[in-house]
């Protein structure tokens, strides 16, 4: 029997697929349709494993999660992330998670249950939709953020709002502000704004950062300095989710 | 046979409405109220009839919004919505409606609502442990006597108050007679149904028959519930819940689990209070009684975190989530400490914040499907 753990999240639908010591992921944008999205990753996964659907045990989870067919089983990020995090960074006590449509925080126990969490209310501040529509208002991809900080210029955005942060840094840039410095501010408030959640919730050791944002090495920088240690980034850290889920699946 | 008994407590607020209308045309009585402070044993005494009044409902919010402002919570829009658009018949039918200073939005709304009807505000006080805040609350409790009896005409004679104060009492332990039977594993009744018996019953006009009601529904349940066993058991504690905001209870059922119980003001938190009748005044028996509410407007409110360790242990809850409703600052700031009991004593603990609307119910979901798995062996 093999695993397959599929996370279609707001943005990226992602995928790992489990046989014996094989691991195989997959990621590709979600688009319009959360269900092709998921259905194009089971293909391609299992045709890069050659193997067929009938071996497989599915497990889905991020927002897509509903609107996938077929899946042996539907568990929440939260449970996914706690566990795939167990794995990649064991001794790991917080996860900071931010995706495209929301940011969470985790407490696990070292077997990688969920002892709390959290999640960002009602809306976009601090997570990657933010960083789209700033990034956009500066003309840049989301990608091309972290190499065009400039910390030595750093301005405060204000704006929580994802909304009012553009409108503000269209006034930025007319007042002649540099796009660095911009930038570097837009990552210190998505670090502080998360870091204030973390901490309500109470950080304890090791924090491990993940979600398709934790590439973005300014976001990574603020967010340890703001929480006042080093997060632990892992090579996988958008396939956590997705890991999680096959992990469950060879369980359940 | 137990849904149709469920039934019947829903079709109760339908009833009523041709109830009260019949009542109205003989000449008799109405007193609108929101709130779990307000003695409505008061009103019984004087002859006329209690009825609680619709707020609970996202429909007339927009209208509400033409006039307060969109960032309030939205039982205080709801309430205001109803009334202003005429869509409550219990609105319609009160001569008087009576509310109390719990927060700073209810208190500021009546002003306005006085504007569609009399309205008398009693003045609530939120230190209640103080000498002060009693004597204060015996008083507004002696003046609402006095508005009450110049609008229903006529004085409340002190043996219709106790006798008013024994029906409400009755009542009271008929309540809890029904919502002690989910203790049990399976519990008695889904939350669903649970919230469909504790809300309708705030709409009928005859006490007597609600309490008939409730004595046979627990004789019914005492033979077997409708409840699955092994489902986490869910405690509700925050703002209060009617039907048309019960988004959080069906999210809960949905994904597996099932509410034991509602520790707020629609549900459990009254229900222990009965009215001492051992005070030689009733007046002062039911100030008593009622200053003991623990909402969260008191400061200190000690009373809701013993009442919650108390249920969470009683109904053998599995995991409590604490619903505040968008712009409710007392239930809000409270939630910290609420957590950290129920934490540090090892119960799952989700807070949620939401209004009535439905456009949350993918992030409410994913929460409570969350806490659920936490609590999955």
């Amino acid at each position: 029997m093999i695993a397959l753990g599929l996370d279609i999240g707001s943005v990226a639908a992602k995928g790992v697929l489990l046989d014996g010591e094989r691991l195989f992921t997959c990621l590709s944008p979600t688009g319009w349709d959360p269900r092709s999205a998921g259905e194009a990753l089971v293909a391609a996964l299992l045709a890069e494993a050659g193997k067929c659907r009938e071996e497989a045990r599915v497990i889905v989870t991020g927002y897509g999660r509903v609107s996938f067919q077929g899946a042996d089983r539907v568990v929440t990020e939260i449970s996914c992330h706690a566990k795939g995090v167990a794995k990649l960074l064991p001794g790991t006590d917080t996860i900071v998670d931010i995706g495209g449509q929301d940011s969470k925080v985790i407490r696990i126990s070292q077997s990688g249950k969920v002892i709390d969490f959290a999640m960002n209310d009602k809306c976009a501040a601090g997570t990657g939709r933010f960083l789209q529509v700033t990034a956009a208002a500066l003309g840049l991809a989301v990608d091309e953020l972290d190499n065009a900080e400039d910390r030595a210029l750093e301005v405060e955005i204000s704006s929580m709002c994802a909304v009012f942060a553009e409108s503000e840094i269209i006034g930025l840039l007319a007042s002649g502000v540099s796009k660095g410095g911009i930038i570097a501010g837009l990552h210190r408030s998505i670090g502080k704004r998360v870091a204030t959640m973390a901490r309500s919730l109470g950080v304890g050791g090791q924090i491990a950062f993940t979600g398709g944002v934790a590439l973005n090495r300014g976001i990574q920088r603020a967010l340890s300095e703001e929480l006042g240690q080093p997060v632990q980034i892992t090579e996988y850290c958008q396939f956590v989710g997705a890991l999680g889920a096959a992990m469950l699946a060879r369980t359940c | 046979m137990i849904k149709a008994q469920i039934e019947k407590f829903f079709n109760i607020r339908g009833e009523n409405v041709i109830r009260l209308k019949e009542w109205k045309e003989q000449g008799g009585k109405v007193v609108g109220y929101y709130c779990t402070y307000f003695p409505q044993e008061l009103v019984i005494a004087a002859g006329g009839v209690p009825v609680c009044l619709c707020g609970t409902r996202e429909e007339p919010i927009s209208a509400a919004e033409e006039v307060l402002p969109r960032n309030l919570c939205p039982l205080i829009k709801s309430s205001y919505g109803f009334a202003v658009t005429d869509k409550c018949p219990f609105f319609n039918f009160s001569d008087l409606i009576v509310g109390e200073t719990t927060c700073d939005g209810k208190k500021k709304m009546f002003e306005y609502m006085s504007e569609l009807k009399p309205v008398h505000v009693m003045q609530l006080p939120h230190m209640k442990e103080s000498e002060s805040s009693f004597e204060l609350w015996v008083q507004e409790m002696r003046r609402l006597q006095a508005r009450l009896e110049k609008e229903l005409g006529g004085e409340i004679l002190e043996e219709e108050l106790w006798r008013a104060i024994d029906l409400v009492n009755r009542e009271t332990a008929a309540a809890k007679g029904v919502c002690d039977l989910n203790q049990q594993e399976p519990p008695s009744l889904s939350g669903l149904d649970l919230l469909t018996v504790n809300w309708s019953r705030g709409f009928n006009n005859n006490k007597e028959e609600t309490i008939r009601m409730l004595d046979e529904l627990r004789e019914a349940l005492i033979g077997g519930g409708s409840v699955a066993a092994g489902k986490p058991r869910v405690l509700i504690t925050g703002c209060p819940i009617g039907l048309g905001s019960e988004k959080v209870v069906t999210l809960v059922e949905e994904a597996g689990g099932t509410v034991v119980a509602f520790e707020n003001c629609t549900g459990y938190k009254t229900l222990p209070l009965m009215t001492d009748t051992s005070y030689d005044d009733p007046i002062v028996a039911l100030a008593h009684k009622y200053l003991q509410i623990p909402c969260s407007c008191m400061s200190p409110n000690e009373g809701r975190m013993k009442l919650l360790q108390a249920m969470v242990s009683d109904f053998n809850a599995d995991a409590v989530i604490d619903l505040t409703w968008q712009a409710c600052h007392t239930y809000n700031i409270e939630s910290r400490a609420v957590a950290k009991m129920l934490k540090d004593a090892g119960v799952p603990f989700l807070h949620l914040e939401s209004d009535y609307s439905t456009s949350d119910l993918a992030r409410l979901g994913v929460r409570i499907q969350a806490l659920l798995e936490m609590v999955e062996k």
